[in-house]
């Protein structure tokens, strides 16, 4: 099925927030990897032609981010800040954690496609480190327990309580 | 946590709604705390350009890193352009260290849809695009959510609260590259394109996204709006260290403390009253060895550092920059060396290839680290690290070259032992490897 035959309403929309239509481009790049977790030629090809683009022009763009996968992932892509923030209060040790449990190590995917292991640069969470972000969740302040648990929970639910909510650190008094 | 009676209390700003029990940052939370007043105060009722004015006499500056006046960059807009101009709020928040504007997105997203607004108004601009980081998707979910709400209630889109005046807002979200905190970079990828700096001047005032008069603030610069105009810009001129620095700024202390976190604060407060009072003090009561004073561009500071002013122009004169307004705090023991290569990295992997000094010092500069790091490094590697650094500084479309090489220049004027001592031992190493077979001839 198209991108367009998927989501055409969403599409129109968002070229509607727009008056330049490559504006559209990452909006809709992101719809490309929505289900899949990653952006395929033809969808590449498509979005060119809904943008009046050149595939190249897309690609060009979709090389840039590093968010944006024109690869495969696993179903849950693991991504652990490194960033010196986050390495001073053990980034290092949560990596190899990771990597004695599923035997992943970073760029790695586990044999069943369930985990890929990302290390990755800062994700604006250096007051709650060490952390990891998987899929759309961060998951932060973690010990070796959490991890466990979030990597439990994920294999056999699909998703784990211990992600952040609403974030605000130290967190508010609770008198009242 | 112990009651800390001797730490100085302040009248939070930006976090004093969410810092009530119960308060969720839903509209009828935020309008019950007076939230969309100023926007009714001032709609219709006072003119665009006294409210540039008024924020001009506020004295805020901008809370992304640049630290540049609002009021006078809103300023630069041409006055007699006739057609679309634009607001960008930056919520990239890319910077190493910094943790606020996603605090404030996703705890009080109205406080800054409001500020966004009464921005839009004083500029002309009748859309606003909140550009936020990819990995923020649940901040970006709390946004749309405002503005939907927001929307529903005459806050934003058409004809705002019967006034005539128009101000649509958008949430985009970036994909993942540090440099789109850099506010030209921000416009290219709005626009769907790689995310490379513009060559300034023209400046986004005058020639922005999509080459129309454009305002790039951060969110907390624009969350400040409301405030400035509910209480009056004296009353916010009188925060903090007048008259450069004024105002309260939320600092994102990360690293060896007991309480990392963001506070709140008024400008002018010292480094060793955030690190000790604020943020608890060193864990495991350890001495200090370094700081960074303003997210990773920022040079590394010492302890003798700490009683420094945390206002622009005091860290400035330290030899280093507020920036962020993220501290990241190291104990004694953290090797500077590696300290300065994780940064590196960071700064390798984020360079977005545009200018050669960046795009190829960048990758010399964490070679020779990595090889100083890992005790295979020579004595002339400083003199390397010195020429590449001097070679990428002020050589670049952006700031980020200026940036990049601050962690490894601050580092060898403070540290430069810790340089010495691994290349001496790496030296040492040598000289005990047994000599290679003589060449026949």
């Amino acid at each position: 099925m198209t991108l367009s035959e998927k989501y055409g309403t969403e599409i129109a929309e968002i070229l509607s927030r727009y008056p330049v239509k490559r504006s559209a481009l990452i909006p809709l790049l992101y719809l490309a990897q929505r289900e899949g977790g990653y952006i395929t030629e033809a969808a590449m090809i498509e979005i060119a032609g809904i943008l009046k683009l050149t595939p190249p022009q897309v690609y060009e763009t979709a090389t840039f981010y590093t968010m944006l996968n024109l690869k495969p992932v696993g179903t849950f892509h693991i991504q652990v800040c490194k960033s010196l923030m986050c390495a001073l209060v053990g980034s290092d040790t949560v990596i190899g954690w990771i990597k004695a449990k599923l035997g992943i190590g970073p760029g790695e995917t586990t044999a069943d496609g369930l985990f890929t292991l990302t290390a990755v640069e800062c994700l604006a969470a250096c007051g709650t480190g060490p952390m990891m972000q998987i899929n759309d969740d961060y998951y932060e302040r973690l010990t070796e327990e959490k991890v466990d648990r979030i990597l439990a929970d994920l294999k056999s639910t699909g998703s784990c309580a211990l992600k952040t909510g609403p974030f605000m650190w130290p967190e508010p008094a609770r008198n009242g | 946590m112990s009651a800390i009676e001797h730490m100085p209390t302040y009248e939070p700003v930006l976090l004093k709604n969410m810092s009530q029990p119960g308060y969720t940052g839903s509209l009828p939370d935020y309008e019950k705390t007076g939230g969309y007043r100023a926007l009714r105060n001032i709609l219709g009722k006072v003119a665009p350009a006294d409210v540039t004015q008024l924020v001009i006499k506020s004295g805020l500056r901008g809370r992304g890193g640049a630290g540049f006046p609002t009021g006078v960059k809103w300023g630069f807009l041409p006055k007699d352009y006739q057609g679309p101009r634009y607001l960008c709020c930056n919520a990239d928040e890319s910077e190493p260290g910094t943790f606020k504007d996603r605090q404030l997105i996703e705890r009080d997203p109205h406080q800054i849809l409001e500020g966004i607004v009464l921005a839009c108004y004083a500029i002309g601009a009748e859309s606003a695009y909140i550009y936020i980081r990819g990995e923020f998707v649940l901040g970006a979910k709390i946004l749309e959510q405002a503005i939907g709400d927001a929307r529903a209630a005459g806050y934003i889109g058409k004809n705002i609260l019967g006034t005539g005046v128009h101000a649509d807002v958008w949430v985009h979200r970036g994909a993942g590259a540090y440099i789109c905190g850099e506010e030209t970079a921000l416009l290219e990828s709005l626009e769907g394109k790689r995310g490379l700096p513009r060559v300034k001047p023209p400046f986004p005032a005058t020639h922005g996204l999509y080459n129309k008069p454009t305002v790039v603030n951060n969110v907390e610069t624009l969350a400040n709006l409301p405030h400035i105009i509910n209480r009056g810009p004296e009353w916010f001129a009188a925060i903090g260290s007048p008259p450069k620095s004024t105002g309260t700024r939320i600092f994102c202390v990360s690293g060896h403390v007991k309480r990392p976190g963001n506070y709140e604060v008024p400008m002018g407060i010292t480094f060793r009253e955030l690190i000790y009072e604020h943020a608890g003090g060193m864990r495991g009561d350890k001495a200090i060895k370094a700081f960074i004073p303003g997210g990773a561009s920022a040079p590394f500071l010492t302890p003798d550092h700490l009683d420094v002013k945390m206002d622009f122009e005091s860290v400035a004169a330290a030899g280093s920059m507020l920036g962020s307004g993220g501290v990241t705090v190291m104990e004694e023991g953290t090797s500077m060396v590696w300290a300065a290569l994780r940064l590196m990295e960071f700064f390798y992997h984020e360079s977005c290839g545009k200018c050669s000094p960046c795009r190829e010092g960048s990758s010399w500069l964490v070679q020779t680290m990595r090889r100083i790091v890992a005790k295979r490094g020579r004595a002339q590697d400083l003199e390397t690290l010195s020429d590449l650094c001097k070679n990428i500084a002020g050589r670049t479309v952006c700031a980020f070259g200026d940036a990049e090489v601050s962690p490894i220049m601050s580092t060898l004027k403070h540290w430069r032992h810790e340089y010495l001592a691994l290349i001496h031992e790496a030296e040492a190493a040598h000289l005990l490897r047994p000599e290679p077979a003589a060449k026949r001839h």
